[in-house]
């Protein structure tokens, strides 16, 4: 099978690269330019191309480089700085997946005549029945990257692969000093590629958005209890930078971006039934309402059990914290994600 | 089967240079800056090579300074004039970077890649202190009027010098003659069938080095001479210039069919510049609906050699500011490619582009 491998300069595509050369494919590594602007390190600054490169050498596989940043300014960074804009929270990642890495990236391929691409994602890719396919965990339920992979639908999982989600992080490691590949002990990427720890989000946001400073009020009495220098950027179930001192602890409940008000009050306030969600995809068929799930509103979190209302609507067994408008929910049958969409 | 059609890019080294660098990389391994009978062995060849270099480039040996590229004779053009840098929009980054640094002057080209001379004299007064126009441009192959650029410069910026980056032009024009008004004039020995690692800069006027130390090229250019490289860039230079007139022709002609063989079979397909205008070797063309990146690598999987736009740092395609500066909408500027050929090229070459690129356009569009 021909192959396109993703290639990040890091050690998680490095040994998906060699594990489907050991595979007998024949397999080709690109590497995507997404961002030109400053970036700490992990994904698409110079150096990382030049990790990925120096792998495909050792591998003795082609290496491309393709500029995508057309597509991702377009797909993630302007669309980021309009959610943060409008007090949503959103997650870079899963908009580049969606947009970027499993759809121009998949078309591209399909271009030069690949069969499939492959990602060092920890995730698993499936055969089912009837040529069907189901995405599930890694086996390393620490890095499972499920969940900001939870928007493919058929269409993508019949094209790619995910070679390293049948291993633990430190077999891949060890998998990738054995082999002698340069970036065996490179640490992984965090955060977003294109903010910097320098600044960190809010000076990135600053350059593109009008910040504004607004009022910190208890959601019971009403009282202004501080003031926020930049109100987009409160997130539902926040807790630092609004104004502590007072007594319990006290979280971001609601945020009015037009008003200018943070509503604050103790985590009681945070809880809800329920989740509505936006923007749904189907692993494969749709689920019919009251169906069980499990919901996973963060990268790493416990889903919480659930109960499809169908209409985008998830009501949780028990009260869980409000999910922040535009994460995403990732829903789960089992170790297999049957679904995603994006909090209201 | 392959065709290599990236000459712009970099050459195959001339059996004539090879032969002449093969005792300098042996038993003549003298350092030219030492007092013995070894370091003057190797003082010697870079004499002998000096007085060939100022021959082929129409200038006084102690004009000549040898460096380690084009991009540093250019570096050292710009960054060694005090004053204001101007330039055109279509310079190599080598230019441009070094004009950008000191807050230069860019001047508009027109649609065929021309500089606009009007644009020239309106950015040229008492300040500037080099203005440099490339004699041909390394990527639609342009021809810059050069000597209008020199008399302009003298009369609206006589202190100004004038430097022409001549890196793309050597192999397929009279450099001698036509940059004989310039003051600075950039050469690579690896674009014309010499080794990489080595160039020359013509220096006519005043200028301060940007390599300090041992004091080699009279002040302007220390470090220990890359003897073998300086001998065999001689070495190629003569064997380019005595060879030039009927390359021109037989390049010429070899462009001229893949160019017209490329635009009679590919619906759409634009040539970029004025074809009377650009060097023998150039043939840049445009095929709008399709990516520059995504043909490369079907043209590289079919064995065929070709580039396009500007590679970054990272090696990902940027659309090219040549094509940018000469009018040329982005979208097109992401759909065309740079088949540039060379000394080595034959109509074997020219067969296999004209029936691989093509049918990879094709592949594309249908896709």
């Amino acid at each position: 099978m021909r192959v396109l491998v993703a290639m990040s300069g890091g050690v998680d595509s490095s040994v998906a690269a060699a594990l489907l050369v050991e595979e007998g494919h024949d397999v080709v590594g690109a590497t995507m330019k997404l961002w030109g602007g400053a970036s700490d390190t992990g994904c698409c600054s110079v150096s990382d191309v030049e990790d990925a490169r120096r792998v495909a050498q050792q591998l003795d596989i082609r290496h491309h480089v393709f500029n995508f940043g057309d597509d991702f300014t377009r797909h993630v960074v302007g669309p980021y700085a309009a959610a943060w804009s409008e007090g949503r929270t959103p997650n870079p990642c899963i908009e580049c997946n969606r947009h970027v890495k499993f759809d121009r990236f998949l078309r591209r391929a399909a271009q030069l005549g690949f069969d499939a691409v492959a990602t060092g994602h920890h995730a698993r890719v499936t055969a089912e029945r009837d040529g069907r396919h189901a995405l599930r965990r890694g086996v390393d339920r620490a890095k499972d990257q499920s969940y900001v992979l939870a928007m493919l639908t058929q269409r993508e999982l019949a094209k790619v692969r995910f070679p390293v989600g049948e291993m633990t992080k430190p077999d891949v490691r060890a998998k990738a000093e054995a082999l002698g590949l340069r970036t065996a002990a490179k640490p992984d990427s965090q955060d977003v590629c294109f903010i910097t720890s320098d600044g960190g989000r809010e000076a990135f946001l600053g350059e593109r958005i009008a910040l504004r400073p607004g009022r910190v009020v208890d959601g019971s009495t009403g009282a202004e209890v501080g003031r926020v220098d930049a109100v987009q950027l409160v997130t539902i179930g926040q807790r630092r930078g609004l104004g502590g001192g007072a007594a319990g602890r006290r979280y971001a409940t609601a945020v009015d971006v037009a008003g200018g008000v943070v509503t604050v009050g103790p985590e009681h306030d945070l809880l809800t039934d329920e989740v509505r969600l936006s923007d749904q995809t189907w692993a494969d068929a749709p689920l019919a309402s009251g169906t069980e799930v499990v919901a996973q509103v963060s990268a790493h979190g416990k889903g919480a059990s659930a109960i499809y209302q169908g209409d985008g609507i998830i009501r949780f067994v028990d009260r869980q914290r409000k999910v922040a408008p535009g994460q995403t929910v990732a829903l789960y049958d089992g170790d297999r994600v049957v679904g995603s969409g994006i909090a209201r | 089967m392959t065709a290599y059609l990236d000459h712009a890019a970099t050459t195959p080294l001339r059996p004539e240079a090879f032969e002449a660098m093969v005792p300098y990389l042996t038993e003549r391994f003298g350092n030219p800056s030492g007092v013995h009978a070894v370091a003057r062995e190797a003082k010697r060849a870079v004499e002998e090579a000096r007085d060939v270099v100022a021959e082929c480039l129409g200038c006084e040996p102690n004009e000549v300074v040898f460096t380690g590229s084009g991009t540093e004779s250019d570096n050292l053009a710009v960054l060694g004039r005090s004053g204001v840098a101007v330039c055109s929009a279509v310079e190599h980054h080598a230019v441009l970077d070094a004009v950008a640094r000191g807050g230069g002057r860019v001047v508009a080209v027109d649609g065929s890649g021309t500089v606009d001379l009007d644009a020239l004299d309106a950015a040229l007064d008492g300040d500037v202190g080099v203005v440099s126009v490339m004699l041909a441009n390394n990527e639609v192959g342009t021809i810059q009027p050069l000597e209008a650029v020199v008399d302009l410069v003298r009369r609206q910026a006589p202190a100004a010098a004038v430097h022409t980056d001549a890196v793309q032009a050597f192999p397929w024009v009279d450099v001698e003659s036509l940059a004989r008004g310039a003051d600075l004039v950039s050469v690579s020995a690896h674009k014309f069938g010499g080794p990489k690692g080595v160039g020359a800069l013509v220096v006519r006027t005043e200028l301060r080095p940007l390599l300090v130390g041992g004091g080699q090229e009279r002040e302007l250019r220390s470090g220990t001479h890359n003897v073998a490289g300086i001998v065999g860039m001689a070495a190629a230079m003569q064997a380019t210039v005595a060879s030039r007139e009927e390359t021109v022709r037989r390049v010429g002609a070899l462009r001229d069919r893949l160019a017209d063989g490329l635009l009679a079979a590919v619906p759409g397909a634009v040539e970029t510049g004025d074809r009377a205008g650009k060097i023998a070797g150039n043939c840049h063309v445009r095929f709008p609906g399709i990516e520059s990146e995504a043909l490369l690598v079907l043209l590289d999987d079919a064995g065929v050699c070709a580039s396009a736009g500007s590679a970054c740092a990272s090696g990902a395609l940027d659309p090219s500011h040549v094509l940018v500066a000469m009018g040329v909408p982005r979208d097109e500027a992401l759909a065309s490619v740079r088949l540039s050929l060379g000394w080595t090229t034959t109509d074997e070459d020219v067969d296999i582009a004209l029936k691989t690129v093509p049918d990879a356009v094709s592949r594309l569009r249908t896709s």
